[in-house]
């Protein structure tokens, strides 16, 4: 509903103060930082899970910026996840090397068996360092070398589908 | 014996060298966790002490600890004898990768019994100025993919003038096919502080950043420990090794974003913002990290100057060919049945390195091509393998050396669809400042689909002359490599491997001139 009068001059309250307090927190932990953006993203990932709209305002406050520019930079990078992590995830490499020993397999094959499923994600990533030892991958958070349809099945039995 | 090593790489941790190395230990032996030794295909690779040096046995599973201790798999094909002594390690020649897989990462003590520190020493003897002599000596070129002359590189910074200047060390390394910076952090992280610091004295900056990227957490990790050990020890710090000279250093997480190897993206990433490449002039030599001069370095090369300055310019310069000086820490990857890194003389060739290295294939079916030097780099069949890895020879083939990754295909490779998805990739991975590389890749995979798709050889052949226009667009038009070199593994695909477009072999003459 639009209101009379002058606009608030502040951000609007977060829906969260919590969170809000506890982002302006980590924030500030960096601000001694030369170029504090990307540890100050890094940190609200890990202790959050994800950046979420309303963090933005408050970030872009604590380091005098525009929350264009924070918006611009927390889009630009795969790694500020913009919503709340599911239960399990699968990163699955497509570089070139894992592909010549038969990654798109593998990526089809798990992309098609947890499509359906809110508690699963099979990301893409381009490259673990993992080149020769192939199709390489992280089921959560765990590097795997040597990943078939079968190893991934095997990885993620009790799953919820 | 009653010591036994296991690597704590990544590739060997990836592998299951963790619950190994466990076994071993509660069996009551003594382990020592080292860098990778760079024989992928045998991690984990358990090495015992024994007076004949520390003999090695592949591919060990937890399982398998009880009857390697026993003895049991010492007279079978597991066991490759003392490991200095197998024919792929003795056959190489290890500068950069020295200690890489010999001693423990962080162990200061080990590091110095190596050879460790004596480059930062003599070079606090010398003034600045000869410190960039010698390293302009020795031809050291960049490994980062562009091979640029280091010595001319620090020398534009050393005679800037500014109230700070930076040494960043490049250690994003996305391409597919190279893990090289990744091990030699993991395994000896003080080369590369020390190589920083030599660069630090040399150029006068004061503060260094390591822009490592957010997938490699055991790097980020090891990294970080031996900087807070040379900060404990007087390596870095405010007077450096007691020369009365500050240099600080720090690692900052990249955030999963291929552009950021680019180094001016790096530069904006580091400063806090969007990873756009900068246009250059100026070049970061002169207006670099916060606009100050900045040496922008690759791991690899800021590895190789400890050794550069110990041993002296001219010792590195000695080993190489051509304008390609030193060493060069090639990766075998990909289907390859001896997977790893090889540390040789540039000038080595693709066969040595494919077939005598890395044996083939890992699925034992014919070799069909190597992509080298990355996603941006050529696809080549084995009739170019004659070829010597040398930058200038690599070039004149319409190809490039790269970071030094090899990727190795089987028979089954389609070259239609790599070449597909290289224009994919760079869709996926542009930063979008320049029209030619963020459109154009989207119509590279359009137009090539529509190629791969073709009812007859006529739409085929109008299909690929736009190609062809489109290839040139992005090669002339665009800010960077990313856009600039994407034709590469394109055309090269055409060129070598037209069947896979279709197109039978002589329609294809002229298609990358
Ligand atoms: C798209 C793109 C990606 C790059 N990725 C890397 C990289 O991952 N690591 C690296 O050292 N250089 C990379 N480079 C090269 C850097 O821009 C730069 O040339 C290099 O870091 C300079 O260091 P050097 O002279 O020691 O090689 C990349 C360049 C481009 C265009
Ligand atoms: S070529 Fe691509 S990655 Fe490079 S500046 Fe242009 S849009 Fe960005
Ligand atoms: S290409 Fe998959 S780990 Fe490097």
């Amino acid at each position: 509903m639009r209101q009379r009068g002058p606009a608030p001059a502040a951000a609007p309250t977060p829906a969260d103060p919590a969170r809000a307090a506890s982002v302006r927190a980590l924030a500030e932990q960096f601000t001694d930082l030369r170029g504090p953006l990307l540890p100050i993203l890094h940190a609200v990932v890990a202790a959050h899970g994800h950046v979420h709209d309303d963090d933005i305002p408050v970030i872009a406050d604590v380091l005098n910026l525009s929350r264009a520019d924070v918006h611009g930079v927390v889009t630009f990078y795969h790694d500020f996840r913009r919503t709340p992590p599911v239960a399990h995830r699968v990163s699955l490499c497509r570089g070139e090397a894992c592909q010549a020993r038969g990654a798109q397999t593998s990526y089809t094959a798990a992309t098609d068996r947890w499509s359906a499923s809110d508690d699963v994600e099979v990301a893409e990533v381009f490259c673990l360092g993992l080149c020769a030892q192939g199709p390489s991958g992280q089921i959560d958070g765990t590097l795997h070398t040597a990943l078939t349809p079968e190893r991934i099945e095997a990885l993620t039995t009790g799953w919820q589908a | 014996m009653s010591t036994a090593w296991v690597s704590c790489d990544s590739a060997a941790v990836a592998a299951g060298a963790d619950a190994v190395a466990e076994a071993i230990a509660a069996a009551g032996i003594t382990v020592r966790r080292h860098g990778s030794r760079g024989m992928l295909w045998l991690e984990p690779l358990v090495e015992l002490e024994t007076e004949g040096g520390r003999v090695g046995y592949g591919n060990i599973t937890e399982a398998e600890v009880g009857p390697l201790l026993d003895g049991a798999l010492d007279d079978t094909d597991r066991c490759i004898g003392a490991v200095d002594d197998h024919p792929w390690m003795a056959r190489q020649h290890r500068v950069s990768c020295a200690r890489v897989g010999v001693i423990e990462p962080t162990d200061l003590a080990a590091y110095r019994e190596h050879g460790g520190l004596a480059g930062l020493l003599r070079a606090i003897e010398l003034t600045p100025e000869a410190v960039v002599a010698e390293v302009t000596a020795s031809g050291l070129r960049g490994r980062g993919g562009a091979g640029f002359p280091a010595g001319i590189k620090w020398e534009t910074v050393r005679t800037a003038s500014a109230d700070v200047k930076f040494v960043c060390c490049n250690a994003d390394e996305g391409d597919s096919g190279t893990f090289a910076d990744r091990m030699l952090i993991e395994g000896d992280p003080f080369t590369l502080i020390e190589g920083m610091a030599i660069a630090a004295l040399a150029v006068g900056a004061t503060e260094g950043f390591v822009y490592l990227r957010s997938e490699y957490p055991l790097a980020i990790t090891t990294l970080r420990r031996a900087i807070e050990i040379c900060y404990a020890h007087g390596i870095l710090g405010e007077s450096v090794l007691g020369s009365g000279r500050r240099f600080d250093l720090d690692v900052r997480v990249g955030a999963g974003a291929y552009i950021c190897g680019e180094e001016t993206s790096m530069l904006e990433s580091l400063e806090g913002k969007r990873g756009e490449v900068r246009a250059k002039p100026p070049i970061p030599a002169l207006e670099g990290l916060f606009g100050r001069p900045t040496v922008v370095n690759n791991v690899l090369t800021l590895s190789a100057v400890p050794m550069v300055l110990a041993d002296g310019g001219e010792a590195y310069a000695a080993l190489g060919t051509g304008r390609s000086r030193g060493t060069q820490v090639f990766q075998l990857a990909g289907n390859v049945a001896r997977g790893g890194i090889v540390e040789a003389d540039f000038g080595i060739t693709l066969d040595t390195l494919v077939n005598d290295f890395g044996g083939g294939t890992a699925s034992g079916r014919p070799v069909k091509a190597v992509q080298v030097g990355g996603p941006l780099g050529a696809y080549l069949p084995p009739s170019q393998f004659a070829l010597p890895m040398d930058y200038e020879a690599f070039a004149e083939a319409g190809a490039m050396v790269g970071h030094g990754g090899i990727v190795v295909w089987d028979d089954t490779l389609d070259a239609a669809a790599m070449a597909r998805f290289a224009m994919e990739f760079c869709a996926k991975e542009s930063c979008g400042k320049c029209t030619p590389c963020r459109v154009g890749s989207i119509r590279g995979v359009e137009v090539i689909d529509r190629v791969i798709a073709a009812p007859d050889d006529g739409v085929r052949r109008t299909q690929l002359t736009l190609l062809e226009d489109l290839c040139t667009t992005m090669t002339k038009g665009s800010l960077c490599a990313m856009g600039g070199l994407t034709p590469m593994p394109v055309r090269s695909a055409i060129e070598y491997f037209p069947q896979d477009f279709g197109i039978p072999d002589d329609t294809t003459q002229g298609a990358r001139s």
